[in-house]
């Protein structure tokens, strides 16, 4: 393979991963738009998505379509005790305790997941085979188009949930402002549940479908969140486009620096572009300082 | 209608509200008067249950309603269109003024009956009619308050709370407002309570009139009779010093 | 408040005598940790419970002491005590440069800033094996040593690094009641109100950020000299979440809970050896139940679980 055929590769897996990402960081703008909070264990969702579907494959031999349903309905049960259990019992819900609780829950819910399925790293097929399609002189797996389609339908599916829908509205307007949502009453309680449901089943479908490419282990979820966040930053915290494409910047930048420079640094790519653009433009790189955040 | 009895309201260690009594009836529009700081918002806040009464009761209809949530208190009639309009700036027109009917929504009422309210809003406001598709952050102050306005109506309210709607306003569009609240008590009979810094257009439109300092009510009448009320006329309204309402 | 020297007197008494009752014993060795864990509570609590900064990066502070010791001692033969001394600055240095757009960022964001940066010099640990010597970690650090005096055993490590940790934790108390503190605390109440009293709210965070780099980097290099030993796993993000949970399981902005702290949480896994696997979850649940039920830690926590068990005697009293 020549140089360009490379890039290419890695501009097509980059893509691919950084879809990933761009999902991940949905969930956490989600949150942070309807409650403020950066949510830490937003990586335990995703870590959940890989895991619940590995269990349900291989220890109950369910078949895949019930597993993956599976794997969504018990992280979002999670998301809604954590939500309950943790969030909203708080009685002073300042940055730092709500950064405290949120890393209580993440490291409670990996701990747990350790617990259960141990410490082994374990691999989920391909949903659809591991034949690699050829594109001219790059190779794509099938995966990712899964990964694509899943991604793209999820997107849709949230911008018309958000945009054409009562509850989506009532969401985007409790983001907006909670004490006039209550007022024309909208329980702003049940918005943040209905948040942290959403972003689980978020969290969670970007889980299964990475995890065929990378396996999955209890302590997945550190890394991806943390990556989710890094695209939520780049793109400006928004629960639209502008967290897909830093999803996609990142995932592109992560497989280029890993491909041409080292492959040991490429998680390294990510924290520095978070730093980066926290330090000069904390907005995200797409919008001006003073437009609105949903 | 809406009897208040003794309530007392904190803000952390402040006493706000101090046995804080009155009462509106069926159909008239009351109207709160008093310096920034004497606790009319509170009222209105603490009937919203946004900051719920440390005591004393509050009766709508004979029901005591001062333990219920905000939600449940707009389902039972009582909306309240805050200070400074707050609208949903990022949501278009339109998708404000179907969030003003969420409860009806979600009791799943019949899309015809909301769609129908819709447009006596639009007939009321139709200067909100030729922006429903802009986002109602464009919207000037006055048509942000007629957003405000509008959006409470939605929910059907019988019960009416206004805190300031003319504050910032051109006179013009002040007008136009108090004149909309006159349509509302003549066609559906809403009854309003009705915060004003303009407590002189506030008393010539309303039945009686309260007036609070630090947090008391300190005087309660007739409208009219408050219009004439040496008391209020060198405090509220100007006469006898310069005229310290308006800015 | 003339209880504070004596509460001191008493720390250090006990600190003297403890060896008497535990040398030769594993627990001589605990305490060794004690000792370091308390350092870097005392850091992370200047800036967490003093100025209400979080870090999440502070295990990399703490590394790169560790192994800017462990590098120079054991490749370049410098003299340890100079290292020591070179570490902490050149930490301390770094922190006040990064510190200046860190710390612009609030809550949240200031929390994921940190945790970036504890990240990146973590995978620089991993990653840079020439120096590193990688994820397998690097050994062969030389003990330190006064002459003939070579601290190589618990209870020689045990004095050494509690004379360390006892010198900062009256730095820090005096630290707290000075000016500074209470600059401090008017920042961590309301950033704004402390700019009109006239701090400098920029400058301080910073100043304070570096300050607990320095004592973190102290802590490092005295754990490279007492194990002999660094390796990455050491310094994680899993570790600067321990540290907060010292810090907030002590009590936000005490000098004593820090102690506190450090000592019940490093303790704790020793006691519940059975556990061992499971200290991640143990560790989860004290987090989220503290925040929850004892926001000001054991240092107010306990008094308040007395007085609601005494509640008449005391009043009578």
């Amino acid at each position: 393979m020549n140089l360009s055929d490379q890039i290419i590769q890695f501009l097509l897996s980059g893509f691919a991963t950084g879809a990933i990402y761009a999902l991940i960081g949905l969930g956490f703008s989600i949150i942070y738009n309807s409650t403020g909070i950066i949510n830490f264990a937003q990586g335990e969702f995703v870590m959940l998505g890989g895991m619940v579907t590995m269990f349900f494959l291989t220890s109950l031999h369910l078949p895949l379509p019930a597993a993956l349903v599976g794997a969504v309905a018990i992280t979002t049960v999670v998301g809604v005790l954590f939500e309950r259990l943790a969030i909203r019992p708080i009685r002073k819900p300042t940055p730092l305790n709500l950064v405290i609780i949120t890393i209580g829950g993440s490291i409670l819910i990996r701990g747990l997941a350790m617990l259960v399925w141990g410490k082994d790293t374990h691999a989920i097929p391909g949903f659809s085979g591991e034949e690699p399609i050829q594109l001219g002189n790059a190779s794509l797996l099938p995966q990712h188009l899964w990964i694509f389609g899943i991604t793209t339908l999820v997107i849709i599916v949230s911008k018309v949930f958000f945009n054409y829908t009562i509850s989506g509205k009532a969401m985007r307007a409790c983001a907006f402002n909670p004490r006039a949502a209550s007022l024309i009453g909208i329980d702003v309680r049940r918005m943040v549940l209905f948040s942290f449901i959403i972003s689980s089943a978020m969290g969670s479908m970007a889980g299964f479908i990475i995890a065929p490419l990378t396996m999955t282990s209890y302590d997945v979820g550190i890394m991806l969140g943390l990556k989710g966040f890094c695209a939520a930053i780049i793109g400006g915290m928004s629960s639209g486009l502008g967290t897909v494409f830093g999803g996609i910047i990142l995932g592109i930048l992560e497989s280029l620096g890993a491909g041409l420079i080292s492959s040991g640094y490429k998680d390294a790519v990510a924290f520095v572009i978070l730093l980066l653009i926290l330090f000069i433009r904390p907005q995200g790189i797409f919008k001006r300082a003073d437009s609105e955040r949903v | 209608m809406l009897k208040i009895k003794n309530i007392n309201t904190y803000y952390g260690k402040v006493h706000a509200l101090k046995n804080v009594s009155l009462h509106l009836n069926a159909g008239e529009i009351v109207t709160l008067l008093g310096a920034n700081g004497a606790g009319k918002t509170t009222i209105l806040n603490t009937l919203s249950a946004l900051t719920p009464a440390g005591s004393g009761e509050i009766l709508f209809e004979g029901a005591r309603i001062e333990a219920l949530p905000p939600d449940r208190i707009v389902k039972l009639g009582i909306c309240q269109v805050p200070e400074g309009r707050q609208v949903f700036k990022p949501l278009s027109v339109e998708d404000n003024l179907e969030l003003g009917a969420y409860l009806r929504y979600r009791s799943r009422e019949g899309r015809g009956a909301i769609k129908k309210d819709l447009e006596k809003v639009y007939q009321l406001f139709p200067r909100l009619l030729e922006r429903r598709g802009q986002m109602a952050g464009t919207l000037s102050g006055g048509e942000q308050q007629m957003l405000a306005i509008g959006r409470a109506l939605m929910a059907r309210p019988r019960l009416l709370l206004l805190d300031e709607p003319s504050m910032g306003l051109a006179p013009l569009i002040v007008q136009e407002i108090f004149r909309v609240i006159e349509t509302l008590r003549q066609e559906s009979g809403t009854t309003v309570l009705l915060v004003e810094q303009n407590a002189k257009a506030a008393l010539k439109m309303a039945d009686r009139g309260y007036v609070m300092e630090t947090g008391k009510v300190i005087l309660e009448g007739v409208a009219s009779e408050l219009l004439e009320n040496k008391e209020v006329q060198r405090a509220y309204l100007g006469k006898e010093k310069k005229e310290i309402w308006e800015r | 408040m003339k209880r504070e020297p004596v509460k001191y007197a008493l720390l250090v008494a006990v600190a003297l005598l403890a060896p008497l009752y535990f040398s030769g014993g594993y627990l001589m060795n605990v305490l060794v940790f004690v000792g370091i864990n308390t350092l870097l509570v005392v850091a992370l609590n200047l800036l967490l419970g003093f100025a209400g900064q979080i870090s999440l990066g502070h295990a990399g502070f703490f590394g790169l002491g560790a192994y800017i010791s462990a590098i120079l001692t054991a490749t370049h033969q410098v003299n340890p005590w100079l290292v020591m001394l070179i570490a902490a600055l050149a930490v301390s240095a770094l922190a006040f440069l990064i510190g200046f757009p860190v710390l612009k960022l609030k809550g949240h964001y200031l929390a994921m800033a940190t945790l970036g940066l504890g990240i990146i010099i973590y995978i620089f640990f991993n990653e840079a094996v020439d120096i590193t010597g990688g994820p397998s970690g690097f050994s062969g650090v030389p003990n330190l040593s006064i002459g003939a005096l070579v601290f190589d055993d618990d209870v020689k490590n045990y004095y050494l690094v509690w004379s360390f940790t006892l010198v900062v934790i009256l730095l820090a108390v005096n630290l707290s009641r000075s000016r500074i503190g209470r600059a401090l605390r008017a920042i961590h109440d309301s950033e704004v109100a402390a700019r009109v009293m006239g701090v400098n709210v920029r400058l301080l965070k910073v100043q304070i950020f570096a300050l607990s780099a320095f004592i973190s980097a102290l802590a490092g290099s005295l754990y490279a000299h007492v194990m002999t030993f660094v390796a990455p796993a050491s310094f994680g993000f899993h570790f600067s979440v321990e540290l907060v949970t010292m810090v907030i399981i002590g009590g936000l902005g005490s000098v004593y809970g820090s102690l506190l702290g450090a000592a019940l949480l490093t303790l704790l896994p020793e006691m519940l050896r059975a556990f061992q696997d499971y200290d991640i979850i143990i560790y989860g649940l004290i987090l989220i139940l503290a925040t929850m039920f004892m926001p000001g830690g054991l240092v107010r926590g306990i008094p308040a679980v007395l007085a609601a068990i005494l509640p008449k005697k005391q009043e009578r009293g």
